[in-house]
Order: C-alpha cells, then sequence, then structure tokens
C-alpha cells in the first residue's frame, strides 16, 4: 500500500519528533525505525529526510551535533528539546482529533 | 553494523556520487557528509542482506531519492545558499523581470538624484558649508530605496506608507531643533546617527513584512555588506569619472569645479545608492559575496594586530595615552570586530562543526574585548577632566552597546566550540541585535540635541 505525498509529509514532523524522544538518534536510524514501526508500508524517499530534521533543527525543536560512528566516520546526532517536546504533544493532540473523527465515520461507512 | 571496508570499486562509485552532489549548490559539504554516512550505511546492510557490491550501491543510491527533488528540497529549506546561485526558476520570465527591475531602479536613482537637488530651489546648495545636507542627506536618498524594495517585494500601499513614516519623524527632528551656529555637535551626531537608525526601515521594507521570519535579517545583512562594496566601488569610478570632466574642460580653458560640486557630486551619491542595491539584487544569483571574503582575509590580520598590541602594552608597561578622540577610535574598532563576526557568520554553514576559523574568531573577540577594557578604564578615570560632552557620551554609548554585543558573541563561541551549543544561536544573537543599533542611534537623534541645549 502506498501512502498519499501528502499524509507522508504532513506526518514527519511528529513521526520523527516521536522517534527523537525514545531517545537521540541520527538519519539512517531515524528511517529504519519509520519502517520498523509502519511494518514498511510508510516509506520515504531516503534523502528528503535531511531537510525536515534541519528545518526542525532551525525551529529548535531538535538539537544536533557531530559525533563519531562506531565505524569511525564523522556522524550527526539529533537529539529532541523542550521546544520539541511540546510541540510533539501539541502535535498529538492533533492527530488525535484527526484519528477521533476517522473512526467515528469509519464505522458508519462501508468500505467499497 | 560492520565495519569492514568496502570494496575500492565501491569507494569510487561513492566518491563519484560525491561529485555529483557537491555541484548542487544548495547541498553543502556537511550535508553531504551526513548523505554519505546514510549512504554508506545502506550498501552495508543490502550487501549484507546478499545483494552483491554494484546492485547494493544501486538500490541505496535510488532510494536516496532524485538529486533534482533533493537538491530541491534543501534548497527549500536553505533559501540562504541560494543567495549566490539561483538554481529554481531561472529563465524567460526571470530575465523579463530583471529587466523591469533594472528600469524601476534607474528611474528611482533618477527621481532620489532629483531630490538630492531639490533643496537648491529653496537656496540650500550642496558645496556651501551648510548644515542642510549632512543632516538631510538621508532622508532625501532612503526613501526611494524603500519605494524599491516596496515594488520589488510587491508590498501594498498602506505598508509602503507606514514604511515611509520613520522618514517623515526624521525630517522633523532632523530640522526642527534650533542647532547652534555656524557648528553644533548635536547637529553632527544627528547626520551620524539619522541614516543609522533609517537603516533599519530600509531593512524591514527589503524583508518585506518578515523580519522576524527565517533568513530575512541575515539575508538584510548580506545585502548591506555587499552594498557597501558596490558603493565603494561605483565611487571610485564616480571619481575617475569626475576627474576626467574637470582636466578636459580644464584643457579647452572652461572651469567645471562648479558643475562637480553642485550637479555630479550630489546625484552621484544619490544615484549610486539606488543603482549600487539595484545591482546586488540582480548579481547576487551570479558573483561570489564579497564581504565574507574580506571578511576572511581580515580576520587573521586584525587579530595579530590586536594580540602584538596587547603584548606590546603588557611588555612595556605603556598605558593608553587619554586623547580627546581615544574613545572614537575604540568604537571604530569594535565596529571593525562586529563586522568582522557579522560578515564570518554570515557566510558559515550553520550546521558545519567548529573549525580553526572558529577558534580564530573567538580569539578576536577576546582580545578586542581586553584592548576596549583598557581604553574604557583609562577614559573612565579621566572622565572628570573632559566632561560630558555631546559626542563623548554618545561615543560611550556606542561602546557600551557594541560591548555587549562581543562579550555575548564570545559566550556564544565558547559554548559552540567546547560542543554545547549550535552556530544558529551565534547568528540569531547578531541578527537580534541589529535593531540595538538603530534605537540608540534614533535616541541621540532625538533626545541628544535638547538634553546638550543644542552645541
Amino acid at each position: 500500500m502506498d501512502l498519499g505525498k501528502d499524509l507522508v509529509a504532513a506526518s514527519a514532523t511528529p513521526l520523527v519528533l516521536a522517534i527523537l524522544a525514545e531517545g537521540e538518534s541520527y538519519g539512517y536510524a531515524i528511517l529504519k525505525r519509520v519502517a520498523e514501526l509502519s511494518g514498511g508500508h510508510l516509506q520515504w524517499t531516503d534523502g528528503m529526510l535531511y531537510p525536515v530534521l534541519h528545518r526542525l533543527e532551525r525551529q529548535r525543536l531538535v538539537a544536533a551535533k557531530w559525533g563519531t560512528a562506531e565505524n569511525g566516520r564523522r556522524r550527526r546526532y539529533y537529539r529532541i528539546t523542550k521546544d520539541g517536546r511540546t510541540q510533539l504533544a501539541a502535535q498529538r493532540r492533533q492527530w488525535q482529533v484527526v484519528d477521533d473523527t476517522l473512526r467515528g465515520i469509519w464505522m458508519k461507512v462501508q468500505p467499497a | 553494523m560492520s565495519a569492514t571496508p568496502m570494496p575500492a570499486t565501491m569507494e569510487d562509485q561513492i566518491a563519484q556520487w560525491r561529485q555529483f552532489l557537491r555541484r548542487r549548490r544548495a547541498i553543502e559539504s556537511g550535508d553531504i557528509e551526513e548523505l554519505e554516512d546514510h549512504l554508506r550505511n545502506q550498501v552495508t546492510l543490502l550487501s549484507d542482506a546478499g545483494l552483491a557490491g554494484d546492485e547494493a550501491f544501486l538500490v541505496a543510491v535510488k532510494r536516496m531519492g532524485s538529486l533534482d527533488e533533493l537538491s530541491r528540497e534543501f534548497a527549500r529549506e536553505h533559501s540562504e545558499r541560494l543567495w549566490k546561485q539561483l538554481v529554481i526558476g531561472e529563465g524567460a520570465a526571470a530575465q523579463a523581470s530583471l529587466r523591469s527591475d533594472a528600469f524601476v531602479a534607474l528611474g528611482l536613482a533618477v527621481a532620489a538624484a532629483l531630490s538630492m537637488k531639490a533643496p537648491a530651489l529653496f537656496g540650500h546648495e550642496f558645496d556651501e558649508q551648510a548644515t542642510f545636507y549632512p543632516r538631510n542627506a538621508s532622508l532625501l536618498i532612503l526613501p526611494y530605496l524603500v519605494g524599491y524594495f516596496a515594488w520589488k517585494r510587491g508590498l501594498s500601499v498602506t505598508r509602503t506608507l507606514l514604511l515611509l513614516l520613520p522618514f517623515a519623524v526624521g525630517a522633523v527632528f532632523a530640522n526642527i531643533y534650533p542647532f547652534a551656529v555656524p557648528r553644533s555637535y548635536t547637529g553632527t551626531l544627528t547626520a551620524l546617527h539619522l541614516p543609522i537608525a533609517l537603516w533599519l526601515v530600509v531593512g524591514v521594507s527589503y524583508a518585506a513584512g518578515q523580519w522576524f521570519r527565517g533568513n530575512a535579517r541575515m539575508d538584510f545583512v548580506r545585502f548591506s555588506g555587499e552594498l557597501f562594496i558596490y558603493y565603494v566601488l561605483l565611487a571610485l569610478g564616480g571619481g575617475v569619472f569626475i576627474m576626467f570632466t574637470v582636466l578636459m574642460f580644464n584643457a579647452i580653458g572652461i572651469n567645471a569645479e562648479t558643475l562637480v560640486a553642485k550637479w555630479l557630486l550630489p546625484c552621484g551619491i544619490a544615484g549610486a545608492l539606488l543603482v549600487g542595491s539595484w545591482l546586488v539584487e540582480a548579481k547576487q544569483s551570479v558573483i561570489e559575496n564579497m564581504a565574507p571574503v574580506l571578511t576572511r582575509v581580515f580576520t587573521p590580520f586584525f587579530t595579530i594586530l590586536l594580540l602584538t598590541f596587547l603584548a606590546t602594552m603588557a611588555w612595556t608597561g605603556k598605558p593608553i595615552d587619554v586623547q580627546r578622540n581615544v574613545l572614537i577610535a575604540f568604537d571604530l574598532l569594535l565596529v571593525l570586530v562586529v563586522g568582522l563576526v557579522l560578515y564570518a557568520a554570515s557566510a558559515r554553514d550553520l550546521h558545519a562543526p567548529p573549525n580553526l576559523f572558529d577558534r580564530l574568531q573567538l580569539l578576536l573577540i577576546v582580545s578586542a574585548l581586553l584592548v576596549d577594557v583598557l581604553a574604557l578604564a583609562a577614559i573612565a578615570a579621566r572622565i572628570s577632566d573632559f566632561g560630558f560632552t555631546p559626542n563623548r557620551v554618545a561615543a560611550l554609548g556606542e561602546n557600551v552597546i557594541l560591548l555587549v554585543n562581543l562579550a555575548w558573541s564570545a559566550v556564544v563561541y565558547v559554548r559552540f566550540l567546547s560542543g554545547h551549543g549550535s552556530f544558529a544561536a551565534l547568528e540569531r544573537w547578531q541578527t537580534a541585535y541589529l535593531p540595538v543599533y538603530s534605537a540608540w542611534a534614533a535616541f541621540v537623534v532625538i533626545a541628544f540635541p535638547p538634553l546638550f541645549s543644542y552645541v
């Protein structure tokens, strides 16, 4: 099943923030976690994650620093900030509203 | 993940891929490193899952997404990087807008030149010793620059009028006070400070109401730096032009000096600002920014100068000789250092890790702070001898403002270098501080003349 582009884009921020709320991480690991959580249904073009991370950094929702990976190469690690957690909570409430609303109507409408 | 080295062919392929990324203006070295780390992880995973080397590479590259799309996404997030090279939306439309841009800019340049001459109708000549022009020149020229940006950014009429309001206020305060004649210190202060106060208004029109959004303020700093360089170049060219005018008419026995002083000079001063602004806006897509380049060249020299100065003072034990104008000299030094910090920040990749140049910057800031504190201490000891003249109070205020800026910049730099903060914090501090300069300048214009009874 392929998800629509808009839906993928809209879910990117809360998803990345939530994953970082689990602990510090880096790009590749975040994507792996997304694939794991969605059972492979939520597929991002790998490169697109990075502009999203940079935007979140600019908005100070996440903080980034360079570290060293286990293979000795430099790697950029991201962690969620206090603002990020506030934002995550807000997004969570918003998604809850969407989810509840859809659930309410799913019961009444028969799938085609 | 396994740390087994990749086969040589794979390294070649990755190097080639890196090369392709490097050609994209919106993607910088730090990003490439980050993306490469990702690519290597992906390749390793796929190889471990049983794919052959080049297959794994192909799949990993494909998953990364097309380079065009990727660089567009990066460009959207990092608009400041496209300042040099606009890769989105080039073509016929851009060409056409460039041409209409030129017409508007030239029209406004002529209008600014004419309004520079308009006071002559009321008996204010540019070449006389009068105080009218120094105090009012910025009021006669800058509104056209605001108009240019209002047109270029499509600001509404209401907004444009609001932006012109400060000029009306400036005109009132530049002219209602009964400044002492023939020379008034507070009058000179007004002439020096009014343009600084009004430059912020130009900035707001440049940012088109997005002053607090994203990179607008830093873009305006970049614009100001480039405009300064263009203006200096245009002034040099203008100097040569004037020289030839005088020489050639001299050859046929006609003195052209009045023409130069009354027409060429005032019109040139006004027109060059508009033309320079238009050039910066038009050429930002093609040329390398000069201000950051100059910053990089001169930061080491000024650091060495300051350190040598401090060492010499310590070695010889010579105190700073407090002359009358020493405070202004140290103000200028701080302005220069703030400029170096600002323009180094304007060209820096916010995500790159600390490097040698950052350490050098910190050294520059700290040594400038030390020198300035020594100077302030020397002045404080003698201030009662000199008394509080308007010039001295203004210089002292500026010194404090710049000192605060640099002191906090040093703190932010230390945090960044020790890995506890990002470089973005420095950029935020510098851009947030911009209105302070204008606010102080406005204060000097409005409050100083009455405070010091117009001397």
